[in-house]
């Protein structure tokens, strides 16, 4: 009987971020001028799952305390080769998909092997990736341009029985598939003690290393889909600065309101799925009431700033002051 | 004088070393490099980043990190085009008025971090964000329309001193505070203690949550100076300047040998970065590598020199 | 003696720290199917010992035995595939995953790779109730549990591995007695079926009904092994604390006889459940120590001191006026004086990276400084000062402290807070783990502080310097201070008696004096 009552404890802050979203999609939804149909949902959902896969790599990194300042050049360098490779016969589409998604995870890995081997500084060792895998996505797009196989490309972003959108499927595909088996595996499991203890999980014999270089790789992996699908969306390549950065640190974002401790060892990528979806539909909203757009930024920037300030209250209940310090 | 050669830091060494081997590689390419208006002129770009690499310095000495660089600089530069639109009485506030909204924006941040114990990061991601909704709705959208005042354009683009550009000075001045202030100040040591243990400099009596409030502070400040140099610099504000300058102004203080869990670095090692990231995009643009090279170039570099003496302690795995 | 062969065995194992013998040639045996009890005073060598039996450390020399094979562990978790499982007091749980987690989490297993919850919970249900805690839901966080929750997990976590060797450091510190029973019924079971038990403990009587062999180490060496019940208390005690007094203290003045406002006093203090109601004083130039066991609440009452601690209740007074101490930066004011020596100095009293004069100037800033400013001639004339009065060896002002051997790193943690010229000193057994010859200068400068009119509460786990320093002790056990010794009565065995909450011939300690 008491077993629930863990789990719903521990599935705490997901729950919560998906409240928050439950509230915004109903609002929004209610007050969309077009009323509530597929076609309103299949917009929101292509533009929301670009930043729920972000938000999902980012999260495994964040759990074993580390981060990935470069999802967002991960994101746009994908999206500049599956603008170049994901054409011509259904082979080479194939071959292209999986061409980019290797690449995608190819960053990652080298992101996890700097960190792991190189013991650098997450923060900084991925500042710095990002700029060479930036780099990279401008080699391939010097300017805006390329195409991809437009059936596949529609089918992706379409509609699955009129109604569902499939870039939701898909993002609970991947959520199935990714995410699950990795947060029962052992290696998952590793991921959290790493977050949590580096110290206790080494006296324990936790597999620290392949922990850390398995949520990296994934990260990009992830990222590589998310490019694959903004290219699905825009049926272009673009290297564009502004917003690969800008979806790196909404990612970030997205990862805090999703519940997910930002020292690791806490919280569920599905949490941080939920973030982003809250986080998109909230600069949604504005436009739903007619408010001015001007007001996004400073909206979704307030949000974020209460939503980061509630957890704060726990330290006010602190009783040795040491506790505030590691 | 001795004791200059105790504090010899082999992180500040290795970085002008290699600020020389640069200076050589781009000789190579075209002699232009070691003459004496390029260095010049190379000084005067490095300047903004300097100024702005100053406060981040402090954050990261904390232990700490300062991500709301980006919108902090916008706003410093808009605020003080705004104020002098609004003529001449506006023109004496304009600077102030810029840096002093900067402060407000790190005290902000300050407050989140040291009395709320919210990550930096997320605190200064989240204030970054709020300032850019801000300068949008002032903006209504568009690029900012208000102009630099000529007080402004004389500090960022004259000579006071002939040869010498101002924003130079400018940097040498809050270069010469911030050393100052980290040498010669017991706040500057609160800050190294504070970066190396807080919990020690608690213990020891020091009040480290006025101390970690006023570094931000500061921080703030010195990001919402540099998008007023700027402003002057290009006469007006822009949407975004300050994107460009997140990553390379965190980029030079670790360059620098400033350690990014705080507690360790030397403002002349951040100088040397700053000298090192400017000098490193302006070779890259000479020899005209196209875009995509420099960035590929910038990364490489600055991994492989983090290799060399940024690396963590070996465990016993 | 046991007739049955030994398990594990070590010969002439040593284990140095640069000049620090933490062990020298013990022999040891562990049979099978008994409880080997290790005995012996903080700093005797148990701690390396069973480190070195789990894998966590390395010996300098000699060689281990297991079933007559010769071993050697690279790592905790080589030993632990050996069958040897250690509790160690710093717990190895991870504190944000559930306890069936906890207990599975080296060898969890699996189901198509991923790990089968279910089997774990059986797992971790049968390990829990094997240990006696069946109370404790497996999927609870181990964060969420009080830490006598916390080590019974940890209990059940090395008995789910079956091992053949189990050791216990002071693993039952934390529980409460309902547990202990509970613990000791498990253990006596797992000895029938052929475990071998080594178990650390303070508690005589704890050894006295579970131990089969005892062995008795001091600084280092083995001094005996013999079988249980074989042996008196007092004898035990004599074992343990006999050695050669070559500390060397500095007389105590004669008890002074006057009444005069005491220069700190705590009415009630009470925090948290781990202080209940303390009440005690310190005369100007009195040393007052705090003895007992470890983690009896001696620490928490020197940070509630010293303003570290929120929601005290009670109050504190000085100089017979009441004060309120919020934090360490209001304690050090001059009006208050305080100053803490802590016991951990490399992450509570000094920044190892700074250099030796950075470090002996960050309590007293305003001591170097004019408006913020540093006076550079100030502070190398106090740094030198500092240096010459504390006789800190291998410190030039610019090198930095992690470079100075322990001893003189203490030194300059204390001379840190001697710079700020405290009225009240508090020590936080800060003479632990450092070399004799400093300490004897440490004892000398105590008294001579005292000797100045400074009032000294001084914390120690070294039986030898509450006798040899302090005026009165103020033994404390579970959060109130249970006895106060004076004078001549501070002997070993009243100390150890008391401490361990058993009377000895000596009986006749004074009750606790009213402040």
């Amino acid at each position: 009987m008491k077993d629930w009552r863990y789990w719903l404890a521990e599935q705490r802050g997901t729950a919560t971020a998906f409240a928050i979203f439950a509230v915004m999609f109903v609002v929004y939804n209610v007050n969309h001028p077009a009323g509530f149909s597929a076609n309103v949902i299949q917009t929101m959902s292509n533009k929301a799952v670009l930043l729920a896969f972000l938000a999902m790599g980012q999260a495994l990194v964040i759990i074993t305390s580390g981060i990935d300042l470069s999802v967002g050049m991960v994101f746009m360098l994908t999206n500049c080769l599956a603008s170049a490779v994901v054409v011509g016969s259904p082979v080479q589409v194939a071959f292209g998909i999986v061409a980019t998604l290797a690449a995608g995870a190819a960053c990652g890995a080298l992101n996890g092997a700097i960190v792991i081997f190189g013991r650098l500084q997450p923060i900084v060792a991925t500042i710095a990736t990002g700029a060479v895998y930036y780099g990279l996505a401008l080699a391939i797009r010097p300017t805006p341009g390329g195409g991809v196989d437009e059936t596949v490309a529609d089918a992706l972003t379409g509609r699955m029985f009129g109604v569902v959108p499939t870039s939701l499927v898909v993002l609970a595909a991947v959520v199935l598939v990714v995410w699950v088996p990795f947060r029962r595996s052992a290696t998952g499991r590793a991921a959290y003690a790493t977050g949590s203890s580096e110290a206790a999980a080494y006296m324990s014999g936790v597999p620290i290393r392949r922990a850390k270089f398995v949520a990296y790789t994934t990260a990009g992996l992830l990222a590589g889909i998310g490019g694959l699908f903004l290219t699905f969306f825009t049926y272009t390549g673009e290297a564009a600065y502004a917003s690969g950065s800008a979806y790196t640190l909404f990612s970030i974002a997205s990862v805090v309101l999703g519940g997910v401790s930002l020292v690791g060892g806490r919280g569920s990528a599905v949490g941080a799925i939920f973030g982003a979806l809250a986080f998109r539909t909230i600069g949604d909203l504005l436009f739903v009431f007619d408010l001015d757009p001007l007001w996004q930024p400073l909206f979704q920037g307030v949000v974020l700033l209460m939503a980061v300030s509630l957890g704060a209250f726990g330290t006010l209940r602190v009783r040795n002051r040491l506790d505030w310090f590691a | 004088m001795f004791n200059f050669a105790r504090r010899f830091d082999p992180a500040v060494a290795t970085a002008f070393v290699c600020l020389f081997v640069l200076l050589l590689v781009g000789s190579l390419y075209s002699s232009n490099f070691l003459s004496l208006e390029y260095l010049v002129q190379q000084l005067k770009v490095a300047s903004f980043l300097g100024v702005a690499a100053s406060g981040m310095m402090l954050t990261i000495l904390l232990g700490q990190i300062d991500l709301s660089l980006p919108w902090t600089l916008t706003v410093g530069a808009m605020m003080s085009c705004a104020m002098a639109s609004f003529g001449l009485g506006g023109e004496i506030f304009a600077v102030p008025f810029g840096v002093l909204c900067g402060v407000a924006i790190g005290v902000a941040n300050g407050f989140g971090v040291a009395y709320l114990r919210i990550p930096a990061m997320i605190v200064t991601l989240a204030t970054n964000s709020v300032a850019q909704g801000c300068m949008v709705l002032y903006s209504g959208g568009y690029s900012p329309r208000d102009f630099a005042s000529p007080a402004v354009r004389y500090l960022a683009t004259g000579f006071a001193i002939p040869g010498l550009p101002n924003a130079v000075i400018c940097w040498a001045v809050i270069g010469a505070a911030t050393i100052f202030l980290l040498k010669r100040t017991t706040f500057g040591r609160a800050i190294y203690g504070i970066g190396n243990r807080e919990r020690v400099a608690y213990l020891s009596g020091v009040n480290t949550r006025r101390v970690v409030l006023a570094v931000f502070a500061v921080s703030g400040g010195t990001a919402a100076f540099a998008g007023v140099l700027l402003a002057g610099y290009a006469s007006k504000a822009a949407q975004s300047m300050g994107d460009a300058y997140l990553l390379p102004a965190i980029a030079a203080v670790v360059l620098g040998g400033t350690s990014i869990l705080g507690g360790r670095g030397s403002y002349l090692g951040t100088v040397a970065g700053v000298m090192l990231i400017t000098l490193l995009q302006s070779i890259l643009s000479v020899m005209q590598i196209p875009e995509y090279g420099r960035q590929i170039v910038y990364g490489v570099v600055i991994i492989g020199m983090l290799l060399l003496y940024g690396r963590g302690p070996r465990t016993r795995a | 003696m046991a007739a049955s062969a030994p398990l594990f065995a070590m010969e002439g194992v040593s284990k140095r720290y640069g000049g620090v013998r933490a062990l020298e040639k013990v022999d040891l045996a562990v049979a099978p199917s008994r409880v080997h009890a290790i005995l012996g005073e903080n700093g005797a060598g148990k701690s390396t010992l069973i480190k070195i039996m789990a894998g966590v450390i390395a010996p300098s020399e000699g060689c281990m035995t297991f079933e007559g094979r010769e071993v050697s562990f690279s790592s905790p978790a080589a030993a632990n595939a050996a069958g040897v499982a250690c509790i160690f007091q710093e717990l190895s749980l991870i504190p944000d995953l559930s306890v069936a987690d906890n207990i599975a989490i080296s060898n969890p297993p699996q189901r198509f790779g991923l790990i089968d919850r279910r089997r774990q919970r059986a797992i971790a249900e049968e390990a829990l109730s094997r240990a006696g805690a069946d109370d404790i839901h497996p999927s609870a966080l181990v964060k969420d549990l009080p830490l006598s929750r916390r080590q019974m997990v940890e209990i059940a976590k090395a008995l789910a591995r079956r091992p053949r060797i189990l050791i216990l450091d002071e693993a039952t510190s934390a529980l409460t007695a309902a547990d202990v029973a509970k613990v000791f019924a498990v253990l006596k079971r797992l000895r029938a079926e052929g475990l071998a038990l080594l178990y650390i403990s303070h508690r005589m009587h704890e050894i006295a009904e579970l131990a089969d062999d005892c062995s008795v180490f001091r600084n280092g060496k083995k001094v005996a092994t013999y079988e249980a019940g074989s042996k008196s208390d007092n004898e035990v005690v004599e074992m343990m604390i006999g050695r050669e007094y070559s500390h060397v203290f500095p007389p105590k003045p004669s008890l002074q006889a006057k009444q005069e406002t005491p220069l700190l006093e705590a009415r009630g203090l009470s925090w948290a459940g781990r202080l209940r109601d303390i009440s005690f004083s310190v005369r100007a130039g009195e040393i007052v120590g705090l003895g007992g066991l470890d983690g009896q609440g001696q620490r928490e009452l020197l940070l509630a001191l010293f303003g570290v601690l929120r929601g005290c209740a009670g109050s504190v007074l000085i100089d017979g006026k009441p004060v309120a101490i919020t934090s360490p930066a209001v304690a050090k004011q001059p009006r208050i004086g305080m100053a803490l020596l802590p016991e951990d100095r490399k992450t509570e009293g000094l920044m190892l990276p700074m250099s030796v004069g950075d470090n002996l100037t960050f309590a007293s800033f305003h001591r170097i400084s004019r408006v913020g400013v540093i006076d550079r001639g100030a502070e190398r004339r106090l740094i030198e000062e500092m240096i010459g009065l504390l006789a800190i060896r291998g410190a030039e002002s610019d090198v930095a402290v992690s470079a100075l051997s322990g001893g003189n790193q203490q030194k300059v943690s204390i001379a840190k807070w001697l710079m700020n010229r405290p009225r009240i000193v508090l020590l936080n057994d800060a003479t632990r783990g450092i070399d004799v010859g400093t300490k004897q200068e440490i004892y000398a400068l105590l008294r001579k502080l005292a000797a100045q009119g400074t009032a000294i509460l001084f914390y120690s786990t070294d039986y030898d310097e509450l006798i040899g320093c302090c005026d009165r002790v103020l033994v404390m056990y579970e959060g109130a201070i249970k006895r106060e010794l004076a004078g001549e009565a501070i002997t070993e065995k009243a100390l150890i008696a008391s401490a361990l909450n058993i009377e000895t011939e000596e009986a006749g300690f004074a009750p606790v004096a009213s402040a």
